[in-house]
């Protein structure tokens, strides 16, 4: 029990603040990748660390006397963070598998400074199942249409997220001046933002704020 | 009328229940691109005959041009949702098919899940970067509750090894109260059942 105590005091002294940190910049992205009907940008950097620090946790427990309630309590701990770093990588992927032309036509008219979506592990996974969603289509039916219909046209077969669907937020910095258009005929309206309010909105209005944390999914 | 034999396809995939997957059409999709065929061949006989001055056949083109275009997007329509199909079964039941599934694969779909599963598991042994040793996106599908739950098994499995070292004989009709995540798996594989 000592031997866990010690561990963790000298280990994760001056860590322990960014591992809770990070632990909650984990929970929010995958809340809001997980409401958010569009693929947000990836978190690579810090999957990689929470990944890391998961790592370590096991090796910490390892060490530690076996029956000790401790060791219950931080397995318990590690499953919980596991989950959602894979729910969250789910949620992504099947994000990625579902509008997969969308976005590698969006990937292809990127500028060279312009980050992607997705990471370059995800890219690839994506390109894979696009091509291989054309070969098998291909091989069964394509390839025995008359010559005018052979190709699969991509962009007119292509499913895209909805970006009118309404989503729950939550304010996190005070916003000013958010333009939102009413369904009525009185034009735009602008609306403040109040830190720490909640609202139900269309999400095309506010994705921009998700990008930089002014608001959050909920 | 044009186009039926293709919605019928699709209507026999929307039948079948969620989760399950009718056999593969091949006879119908056979007969759909047969009737492409003979519809573009005559397509095509009238637009020379217009070319070569005969009037009032442009709309029976357009009509035909038109169930061609319908056939095509049902033709795909039906291959998209199967293969849909196809994925949501990785994800439920692992890489391997149970047989009764595969029986009704045709062979491209068999090749299509094949190099599915292998760009899914180079990707999921990428997470966490050369060092991180990547991380199973198929476990975990459920929050944990708590780490040990009550099983019992539904058939004889022989010996099992606890991460701590300890065998266990998985007997049938006996339970055994463990840890969540090693007998996960298990469970997905129908040979554990999870008493609540």
């Amino acid at each position: 029990m000592d031997d866990l105590d010690i561990e963790e005091a000298s280990d994760e002294e001056v860590e322990q603040m960014t591992a809770a940190e990070a632990l909650a910049m984990v929970e929010k992205a995958w809340l809001n990748e997980k409401f958010s009907p569009e693929l947000l940008p990836h978190k690579q950097d810090l999957v990689d660390v929470m990944l890391d620090q998961l790592n370590d946790m096991e090796k910490n427990i390892s060490r530690a006397k076996k029956g000790d309630l401790k060791v219950s309590i931080h397995k318990m701990e590690i499953d919980r963070i596991r989950y959602v770093l894979a729910s969250f990588l789910r949620i992504r992927l099947e994000k990625i598998e579902k509008f997969v032309h969308h976005l590698l036509e969006e990937e292809a008219q990127l500028g060279e400074d312009v980050p992607s979506r997705m990471s370059p592990e995800e890219l690839q996974h994506a390109k894979n199942f696009a091509a291989n969603m054309e070969t098998l289509f291909n091989d069964v039916v394509l390839r025995h249409m008359p010559r005018n219909l052979k190709k699969l046209e991509g962009s007119k077969v292509a499913v895209g997220p909805y970006q009118d669907s309404y989503v729950f937020l939550q304010v996190q910095e005070q916003v000013d001046q958010v333009m939102v258009d009413t369904a009525g005929d009185q034009g735009d309206e602008a609306i403040d933002l109040e830190k720490g309010s909640q609202h139900i909105m269309r999400y095309r209005v506010v994705a921009p704020l998700i990008t930089n944390d002014a608001v959050t999914l909920i | 009328m044009y186009g039926e034999k293709a919605v019928e396809l699709i209507r026999q995939l929307h039948r079948s229940p969620d989760g399950s997957l009718p056999p593969f059409n091949e006879d119908g999709i056979r007969q759909v691109l047969e009737e492409m065929r003979v519809l573009f061949e005559q397509n095509q006989a009238d637009v020379n005959k217009t070319v070569d001055g005969a009037p009032g056949l442009f709309p029976g083109v357009q009509l035909r041009h038109a169930a061609l275009e319908r056939n095509k997007r049902c033709l795909l329509a039906y291959m998209c949702n199967r293969m849909e199909r196809l994925r949501t079964m990785r994800w439920e039941f692992g890489s391997v098919l149970p047989p009764d599934i595969k029986y009704n694969l045709s062979e491209q779909e068999i090749q299509w899940f094949s190099r599915y599963n292998k760009s899914l598991a180079t990707y999921m042994r990428s997470i966490g970067g050369p060092s991180g040793g990547g991380l199973d996106l198929t476990q975990d599908l459920k929050p944990p509750k708590s780490l040990y739950i009550e099983v019992r098994c539904l058939m004889d499995h022989g010996e099992f090894e606890t991460e701590d070292g300890t065998i266990l004989l998985l007997k049938k009709d006996s339970q055994h109260f463990l840890q969540r995540s090693q007998c996960e798996h298990l469970i997905r594989q129908g040979v554990l059942e999870h008493i609540l």
